[in-house]
C-alpha cells in the first residue's frame, strides 16, 4: 500500500490498477491539466497498487485481500484528518454479521462522534484491539495500522458500487 | 450558587475618543459608531436559523457528516460544505475583520451562525490547543458576537422588564451575566450586560440568535415605548457591527496583557494595573504595539470570559468602518510570544466552557426554559424576587414561583460523570436504571474532557428528584445504556481573578 502521505500529497495519483476503467469514466469530468497530472504520474504510480481498494462517500475503505474474499475496512485519510484527535473507538463484534451501509463502529473525537457504516455486506472476522488502548493509532495511520475492522465479504460485486481512489479523491476535494 | 458567573463574551466597544491622543496615531472613534447597523436587519439573514451552534450538535453521524458536525453547521451549508475553506457555501458566508489572519495563519474555518470561523489552528490539535488554554492562555476571535450599546433615559427600566436581573443596582463599569426573557420567562439569549455610565449599557448577545434577538428586542422596545406615550428619544440602541472582539484566555493572559498596557506616566490617577481589575468588571485601556511603537485607541478591556480560566475580552472598534488593522496589530502584539499565547477555535471554545460549567445556547438553552430550570435561577435578583417587582420582568409570575417551589419545576439542568467507554452527547436519553430504563431526561452537550484525561462529561435536563449530586443514572449512547451520576459543575475548577 501507498503510505498516507504520498496520497496526500499527491492526490491525483492513481493508486490503483483499475486505474484504466476509472479514467475512461471519470475523464470527461475532469479538467484537462488533471488528467495530464495523473497520465504524467501513471509510471510512478503503478507499482505500488493493490490489487481491490474502494471507498465510499461515507469515507471508510475497504481493501480485499488476496484471499478475494476478506476485506480490511478503515476510515480515510480525510475523515481522520477532518475528525481531529480520535480519543475513542467502538469496534464491531466479531461473528456480527451486516449488511452495506448498518453501522459497525463509532469513532470519536473531543468535539465529535461518527458512526462506522459497512462498505459491504458481510460477517465480520477481526477486529483492531490496539484501537480500545490506542484509538489515536487512527490518526497516525487510519489507512494502514489504524485500520478497524475486517470481513469476510458476502458479495465482491458490492465492491464494484464503491469509488477507486481516485473517485474518492475527487469526491473529497468537491 | 455555582461560581460561574460570566459565561458570555463580555463586550466591548468603543464609543469614547482615546484617552491620550496626543501620543495616538489613531484617529477618534466617536464618529464611528455612526456606521453600525443601527436597526435590526431583518431581511438580511433570511436563511439564519437561530440555534446555529457548534460542536457535538450530531452525536453520531456516518463519517459522512463528521465536517458538519466538527463544523457546527448552518443550514447553509450542503453536505460537505464546510471541508475546505474555500467552498461555495463559505463564500456567502460573513467574515470577521480577522478572517484574512485566521486563512493566513491556515486556520480550519467552519460556517458559524452564517460566519466564517476558525475552528482549529495547524499548531496545535483541538485537544492541545484546550489544554494550552488551561495552562498558558488563548486567543479566540469573537468578533461575530452581537454588540450593543443601550443609552437613554429609559434604557434601565427597559432592560429591567427583558432581563430578570436588577440591573439598576450594577455600579460603572461593572457587569452582570443576564438573559432576555420572553412573556413565558423562556430565555430567548444569554447576554452580558454593562453599565458603561449613568444611563448607557453595552450588553453582548450570541451570533447565532441574531436575527430572533434583534426582533424579540424590537418588538419588546415597541411595547415598552407605546406603553409610555412613546417617548421615542428616551432610549437609543445601536448594534455595533465592525467591532472586533477578542478574547484572551488562560493562567498567562494578565501578564501577557499588562506588558501592552499603555502606562500613562502623565496622568497617575488612572489606575492602569490589571491587578485592581478583577472579575466581572471592566475598564478603558490603551495598548501599546510593539510592532510599531503606537498606542491603540481606548478600548473596554473586560475581565471575563467562557473557558473558567482568567481572562479578558477585548472590543475593538472600526476605524473608518474598519476594525482589520487594529484587530490584527493587536491580535499580533498579543501572540508574539508563542510560548505563551495560542490561537484557538471554536473547537476548544466548547470543550473549555463545558468543562466550566457554562451553557451554549440553542444546546443548553432554549426560549421554552426558564432560568430556574437551566439552574440560573441566581440571574435573578434579590430584589426582583418579590411578587411585584418594579418594573415587572416577563414571565416573572412563573419564575418567581418556580424559584419559591422548586418541586414545580418538571426538570432541571445539571451535570454527570459517565463511565468511560464513548462520550455521551446532544440528545443521547438519560433512563433510570430502576424503572425499566424508563426515559427521564436528555443530555444536550457532552464530550470526553480533555482537562479530566478524557472522563466523559454532559450536561443536560433530568426530571425532578433525578437532579441531586450523586444520583445515580444511565445514559443511552447509541445501542447501550451507560452508567452516569449527577456531578457538581464546573466540572473544572474556574480561577475567576476576584478580589
Amino acid at each position: 500500500m501507498s503510505t498516507p502521505m504520498f496520497g496526500r500529497l499527491l492526490p491525483t495519483v492513481s493508486r490503483l490498477t483499475s486505474r484504466t476503467i476509472t479514467t475512461s469514466r471519470s475523464s470527461q469530468f475532469l479538467p484537462s491539466c488533471y488528467q495530464w497530472t495523473r497520465f504524467s504520474q501513471r509510471s510512478f504510480s503503478s507499482g505500488s497498487a493493490s490489487y481491490v481498494k474502494k471507498y465510499t462517500e461515507d469515507h471508510e475503505w475497504i481493501e480485499l485481500d488476496a484471499d478475494g474474499k476478506t476485506g480490511t475496512i478503515g476510515i480515510t485519510e480525510y475523515a481522520a484528518k477532518a475528525l481531529g484527535d480520535v480519543v475513542y473507538v467502538e469496534l464491531p463484534e466479531i461473528g456480527l454479521e451486516v449488511a452495506k451501509g448498518d453501522t459497525i463502529g463509532a469513532v470519536e473525537s473531543v468535539k465529535s462522534a461518527s458512526d462506522i457504516l459497512t462498505p459491504v455486506s458481510g460477517k465480520i472476522t477481526d477486529h483492531n484491539k490496539v484501537l480500545e488502548e490506542k484509538p489515536g493509532t487512527i490518526n497516525k495511520g487510519p489507512e494502514a495500522d489504524g485500520w478497524l475492522a475486517k470481513i469476510e465479504v458476502s458479495d465482491t460485486a458490492e465492491l464494484d458500487g464503491l469509488m477507486s481512489k481516485e473517485d474518492y479523491d475527487n469526491f473529497e476535494k468537491e | 450558587m455555582p461560581p460561574y458567573r460570566g459565561f458570555r463574551p463580555l463586550l466591548a466597544v468603543s464609543s469614547r475618543a482615546c484617552k491620550a491622543t496626543s501620543c495616538a496615531p489613531r484617529r477618534e472613534l466617536s464618529s464611528l459608531i455612526n456606521s453600525a447597523a443601527q436597526a435590526p436587519q431583518s431581511s438580511r439573514l433570511s436563511t439564519q436559523q437561530r440555534y446555529a451552534q457548534p460542536q457535538h450538535q450530531c452525536r453520531s453521524t456516518p463519517l459522512s457528516g463528521l465536517v458538519r458536525c466538527s463544523g457546527q453547521s448552518t443550514t447553509v451549508s450542503p453536505r460537505r460544505a464546510a471541508s475546505s475553506s474555500t467552498s461555495a457555501s463559505e463564500k456567502e458566508l460573513k467574515r470577521t475583520p480577522l478572517y484574512d489572519l485566521h486563512t493566513s495563519l491556515g486556520a480550519k474555518m467552519v460556517p458559524f451562525a452564517n460566519y466564517a470561523m476558525p475552528l482549529e489552528y495547524p499548531d496545535l490539535s483541538h485537544r492541545e490547543s484546550h489544554l494550552w488554554t488551561r495552562t498558558n492562555a488563548s486567543i479566540f476571535d469573537v468578533s461575530h458576537m452581537v454588540q450593543h450599546r443601550l443609552s437613554g433615559e429609559l434604557a434601565e427600566e427597559f432592560l429591567m422588564t427583558i432581563t430578570p436581573s436588577a440591573i439598576d443596582e450594577i455600579e460603572k463599569h461593572h457587569s452582570t451575566l443576564s438573559c432576555l426573557l420572553n412573556k413565558n420567562g423562556g430565555i430567548v439569549d444569554d447576554t452580558v450586560i454593562t453599565r458603561i455610565g449613568k444611563d448607557s449599557f453595552y450588553f453582548v448577545t450570541n451570533a447565532g440568535c441574531r436575527e430572533g434577538d434583534l426582533a424579540f428586542i424590537e418588538s419588546e422596545m415597541d411595547e415598552f415605548l407605546k406603553s409610555k406615550g412613546n417617548p421615542m428619544d428616551k432610549i437609543n440602541w445601536h448594534i455595533l457591527d465592525h467591532h472586533a472582539l477578542v478574547a484572551l484566555q488562560g493562567p498567562a493572559a494578565a501578564s501577557v496583557l499588562q506588558s501592552l498596557v499603555y502606562n500613562d506616566t502623565e496622568d497617575e490617577n488612572y489606575d492602569t494595573s490589571l491587578d485592581t481589575l478583577y472579575f466581572g468588571t471592566n475598564r478603558w485601556l490603551q495598548l501599546t504595539l510593539p510592532e510599531s511603537g503606537m498606542n491603540t485607541p481606548s478600548l473596554l478591556i473586560s475581565r471575563t470570559g467562557y473557558t473558567g480560566e482568567d481572562g479578558f475580552e477585548i472590543s475593538i472598534p472600526p476605524e473608518n468602518g474598519d476594525a482589520t488593522e487594529l484587530a490584527t496589530s493587536i491580535a499580533k502584539a498579543l501572540t508574539a510570544d508563542s510560548s505563551k499565547v495560542r490561537w484557538a477555535g471554536l473547537g476548544a471554545r466548547d470543550s473549555l466552557r463545558l468543562e466550566a460549567g457554562m451553557c451554549l445556547y440553542g444546546h443548553d438553552l432554549n426560549d421554552t426554559i426558564t432560568p430556574p430550570v437551566a439552574s440560573l435561577g441566581w440571574l435573578v435578583g434579590k430584589s426582583r424576587r418579590v411578587e411585584n417587582p418594579t418594573p415587572p420582568f416577563n414571565g416573572h409570575e412563573i419564575i418567581n414561583k418556580q424559584l419559591a417551589s422548586p418541586k414545580t419545576m418538571p426538570e432541571r439542568r445539571v451535570g454527570f460523570l459517565v463511565e468511560k467507554g464513548p462520550a455521551a452527547r446532544e440528545g443521547a436519553e438519560i433512563v433510570d436504571l430502576e424503572h425499566d430504563n424508563e426515559v427521564i431526561g436528555h443530555v444536550t452537550s457532552g464530550l470526553p474532557s480533555p482537562s479530566m484525561d478524557g472522563q466523559n462529561i454532559a450536561m443536560g435536563y433530568v426530571k425532578n428528584g433525578f437532579h441531586k449530586k450523586g444520583t445515580k443514572v444511565g445514559i443511552k449512547v447509541r445501542k447501550n445504556v451507560r452508567k452516569a451520576e449527577v456531578a457538581k459543575m464546573p466540572f473544572v475548577e474556574s480561577k475567576f481573578y476576584r478580589p
